[in-house]
């Protein structure tokens, strides 16, 4: 967690250098956003195109969701920063009971 | 540092959201129950996997019969973009621009609320074009469990953010309400989160067949 306000004796200077680098990080999720929209949008084209099976769709939609969510978790919601253990441990645990209903659902109940 | 004190632009901390301890305690605090979130949510997509097209006769419609390409791609694109908004107003919220905040969050709500339009027409539209509804089949009840629980989500994070806002609108930004803020749009980029594994799990997988 990045808190290191005021370190030079003047504070304008500091002002300006933090502003700079909100300014360089808001560009980075400007660029997050857009590789966002554009695995979206090859999910979709992947799924409208009729040319591919269904054994490499499902697969590859699944991966671009993936990695669309670790660009939301660790940019946007910030996990890529200092001080996010206890938060990346709490959501993994959660994350791996979540995994593991998911296969038992579709692997050993029946209807 | 006093929670209410006013704050110059370089007086402002570098991470207002956590400059305070209950600012650190509710950010701990709501990753705790992102945790938790995530569980519900994946066993709610546990149990639409393993109800997934599962109805009492052939005269029921299936997933590949009902869900189409472009109002999920225009839901998906709205949900998106509001999560971007979102991270512009946080950004502002980190200059001490309290205003542009403002606009940026008042824009987010505003995608929200179309999105939970479409969301509204869409389960409409399914009610009275294929007679799928939450009695219908199994189908139908985990369908409208997992993408209703998440539009309820949705609906929920309107509030919340409409509610901070009008709250704190004469007030400005301060080291009491800043993490109030921070928060909530962590909980709307959670909400998309949850979205990208519904548009590719229900929808795109759905039409796949």
């Amino acid at each position: 967690m990045a808190n290191n306000q005021s370190n030079s004796a003047n504070p304008n200077v500091d002002l300006k250098y933090r502003r700079k680098k909100n300014a360089e990080e808001m560009k980075h999720q400007v660029v997050t956003f857009t590789m966002m929209i554009f695995f979206t949008l090859i999910a979709f084209l992947a799924v409208a195109y009729d040319g591919f099976s269904h054994w490499f769709i499902r697969p590859f939609i699944l991966l671009l969701a993936v990695v669309q969510v670790a660009f939301q978790l660790y940019y946007f919601m910030h996990m890529k920063h200092k001080g996010h253990n206890t938060i990346a441990l709490f959501l993994f645990s959660g994350l791996a009971v979540g995994l593991a209903t998911v296969l038992v659902f579709m692997t050993i109940v029946w209807l | 540092m006093q929670a209410e004190e006013k704050f110059t632009d370089a007086t402002w901390p570098a991470a207002p959201e956590k400059a305070t301890l209950e600012g650190k305690n509710k950010y701990l605090g709501f990753w705790l129950f992102l945790g938790g979130e995530t569980v519900l949510f994946a066993s709610l997509f546990a149990t639409y996997l393993a109800l997934k097209d599962k109805v009492p006769n052939a005269d029921h419609a299936l997933a590949k019969d009902i869900f189409e390409l472009p109002l999920t791609f225009i839901t998906t694109v709205i949900l998106l973009t509001s999560s971007l908004t979102s991270v512009y107003a946080m950004y502002h919220m980190k200059n001490n621009d309290f205003k542009k905040m403002q606009a940026w969050l008042l824009i987010t709500v505003l995608l929200g609320a179309a999105f939970l339009g479409l969301e509204v027409y869409e389960f409409n539209h399914y009610v009275h074009e294929f007679h799928h509804t939450f009695t219908s089949s199994a189908f139908g009840s985990a369908f409208y469990t997992l993408v209703g629980f998440h539009g309820g989500h949705v609906a929920f994070g309107l509030v919340w953010i409409i509610s901070l806002m009008v709250r704190n609108a004469k007030r400005g930004l301060n080291l009491y309400n800043a993490p109030k803020f921070y928060i909530a749009s962590l909980y709307w980029h959670f909400i998309d989160v949850v979205w990208v594994f519904i548009f590719t799990v229900v929808y795109l997988m759905g039409m796949v067949g």
